[in-house]
């Protein structure tokens, strides 16, 4: 199978860009890099159909190797819309996010941070407690040790 | 006509039922109905194509009658229809919950009326992800329920949801995107997304781009399945949704993931040529899953990290595979959906008795609340795998089968397996003791409603004294009710009793994984089931 070079070095760019905005912590960039992603996918499944042909319309006088592949282009129709409709719900959260904290940024997990900023000491089960040495007490109920009275 | 020809209904009647409860959303008490009807109706359906194939069998539905590898199939075998069961019970009885909740609360039509809808579209693409025999097929379901779940995770839109929505909809999409790639990878390598054709043709590759696949599949089913590295967005996203969708999340959500990866390892790549990673990865997952549930303060972040950490035990079941280890994999799937789900249950009626489910501002809930404490204990020593439960009995399968002839890698993960088991216990009556059993004024920030009310219980019970010492305890149930609808106490005690049933039942349950597991591996009723049409 020949592969058309120029489609491999542009999917590159666009996910490797892609994959890279998506590390960011702005979420505008984010959305950026999910829709690069999206069609830098896309481009791939192109590219996986084929070499290039007649349109998948039937016609009578027309070898059968001479059609290009129809499945990816139904595969990245598919793809389209999802991608489409999950950018959309990305663009209605970043807004969301955007009048909750006026900024543009992912926020910190304050109980996660609560959680590695607490220390291995616990009070409950590491304090030091009083040991009772002995089970007998006396008539008011003190504990009677060894060597006491 | 065969019965199992209906298979598909198991996706389309929920999306109908979507459609129609979206219609109807300014009537709340017709869109419940509907739902719970719609649910009802698919668990029959599915407990009837379980047991046409419960001997073994192997159907596939053939959509539009499209020739075989070119249409779209659907396969009906003992694997897909044993998870459809268990994930639409489940559901049924994580729906009766959220209703029951709602009830209580008096829920108006406003924006939290897409509930109904995004639960139906949940269960859809889970099911056809469960019934999909192509690649594509599976990719789609994939996205049908992630794209549900994000509304449900995000449902109401407060700052703490929309944060861990974001990163939950960011990793997602990213998996789905590689799993794009490994999709049109394969296409471009062997001409077919089908499985069954993909099952003939890929061991035909040489090892490099087999390998290549491999992984890249692997990479994408692991992120969704929360497998260690894959595994952090979870603990951090799934604790801040309401409890009811945490609980579903927790009990299916993963599974596909794992139920994705089964299918690959055992159909699509059968040679276990990353047999030594998978093993290292699934010893990761497990004990660094413990380790970060040991140190939650937080009830519900505590599940979440053991939820993370027990996929380690099914990665573990696939990479040593075999008959007995797939089928020891697919009985604790069976348990880990039911336990994980009604912790998660228990942990949402914890919140609505005692206003957290944070363990450090609880305490006396074993005087408080007697039946909430049998709901807590029973899963949570199933969880923790103490024999006779499905815990142990599923974690004793899976050591069996890895025990025999391992080599020295696989002792170290056996060795992992049981210190996460015993790390997993740890955890469990660390929550127990605290939450239960101390009294409410020990807490580090004492809660003065639960003191107070602990206070009052310890009263009647010295008014009672030796004549009527029940006083105490039935003002701790009347307190108790009064907090706690019915439903939801009723709909988490019938998945803590299907746990026991999986327990009671081990033995055929057991001997049906088993057949399952051998016609997994044996790959031919697969491939046939399709590729014969």
């Amino acid at each position: 199978m020949s592969v058309n070079i120029t489609f491999l070095v542009i999917t590159g760019v666009l996910l490797a860009t892609g994959f890279y905005l998506v590390l960011e912590r702005t979420l505008t960039r984010v959305l950026l890099g999910i829709m690069l992603l999206g069609n830098g996918v896309n481009l791939l499944i192109l590219t996986a159909g084929g070499r290039k042909g007649a349109a998948p319309l039937f016609k009578p006088d027309l070898p059968a190797d001479q059609y290009s592949d129809p499945l990816p282009q139904a595969l990245i129709l598919t793809a389209i819309v999802i991608t489409f409709a999950v950018t959309a719900f990305l663009l209605a959260m970043i807004y969301r996010s955007w009048t909750l904290t006026s900024a543009d940024v992912l926020a910190d997990d304050t109980e996660d941070i609560k959680v590695s900023q607490s220390t291995a000491y616990d009070e409950e089960e590491d304090s030091p407690v009083a040991e009772d040495t002995t089970e007998f007490v006396d008539e008011e109920g003190r504990p009677i040790r060894e060597g006491e009275e | 006509m065969n019965f199992l020809d209906l298979a598909p209904l198991a996706v389309v009647l929920p999306i109908f039922g979507a459609g129609a409860a979206f219609l109807v959303r300014r009537r709340i008490k017709l869109q419940r109905l509907i739902t719970i009807g719609i649910l009802c109706v698919t668990l029959l359906l599915e407990a009837g194509m379980l047991a046409a194939v419960w001997g073994g069998e192997s159907y596939a539905v053939h959509i539009g009658g499209w020739q075989s590898p070119w249409g779209i199939s659907l396969m009906v075998d003992g694997f897909s229809a044993f998870m459809l069961l268990i994930s639409t019970l489940v559901s049924l009885a994580v729906l009766f919950y959220a209703t029951s909740q709602g009830l209580a609360d008096g829920d108006e039509p406003g924006p939290v009326s897409v509930f109904h809808p995004a639960y139906l579209i949940l269960l859809a693409g889970v099911s056809n992800a469960f019934l999909a025999a192509d690649l594509f097929n599976l990719y789609v379901g994939f996205e049908i329920l992630l794209t549900a779940s994000y509304v449900l995770l995000t449902l109401g839109a407060t700052a703490e949801r929309i944060r861990a929505g974001t990163t939950y909809v960011v990793v997602s999409v990213v998996s789905s995107v590689i799993f794009l790639m490994g999709i049109a990878m394969t296409y471009a390598a062997t001409g077919t997304v089908n499985m069954a054709d993909l099952a003939v043709k890929l061991p035909q590759l040489d090892q490099g781009p087999q390998l290549i696949l491999h992984v890249l599949l692997l990479i994408a089913f692991g992120i969704k399945a929360a497998v260690f590295p894959l595994s952090l967005w979870l603990p951090d996203s799934y604790p801040t949704a309401p409890a009811p969708v945490t609980a579903v999340f927790a009990g299916l959500l993963t599974k596909v993931g794992v139920y994705a990866i089964v299918r690959t390892e055992t159909l699509l790549f059968p040679g276990g040529a990353v047999n030594a990673g998978l093993l290292v990865v699934a010893a990761l997952t497990m004990v660094i899953g413990i380790l970060g549930a040991i140190a939650q303060t937080d009830f519900k972040r505590m599940l979440s990290f053991t939820l993370t950490s027990h996929i380690g035990y099914l990665i573990f079941g696939v990479a040593v595979g075999g008959e007995l280890a797939i089928a020891a994999t697919i009985y604790y799937v069976g348990h880990h959906i039911i336990v994980q789900t009604s912790l998660f249950m228990v942990a949402g009626l914890i919140e609505r008795r005692a206003g957290s489910a944070n363990v450090t501002r609880l305490g006396s809930l074993a005087k408080l609340s007697p039946a909430l404490s049998l709901l807590f204990f029973i899963p949570a020593i199933n969880l923790g795998g103490i024999p006779p439960f499905s815990g142990f009995l599923g974690k004793f399968g899976l050591l069996h089968a890895a025990a025999q002839d391992a080599d020295a890698l696989t002792w170290v993960v056996i060795a992992a397996g049981l210190l996460t088991s015993l790390l997993t216990l740890l955890a469990i009556i660390r929550v127990w003791a605290r939450m239960f059993w101390r009294r409410a004024a020990d807490a580090e920030i004492p809660n003065p409603d639960l003191v107070d009310e602990a206070a009052k219980v310890a009263d009647q019970t010295a008014a009672g004294g030796a004549q009527a010492p029940h006083l105490g305890l039935k003002l701790a149930r009347e307190l108790e009710s009064e907090a706690l609808p019915w439903g939801m106490r009723y709909a988490t005690g019938s998945l803590v009793v299907a746990g026991i049933a999986l327990t009671v039942f081990a033995g055929p349950i057991f001997e049906f994984c088993q057949r399952v597991a051998a016609q997994l591996i044996a790959h031919e009723p697969y491939i046939n089931a399709i590729l014969s049409y």
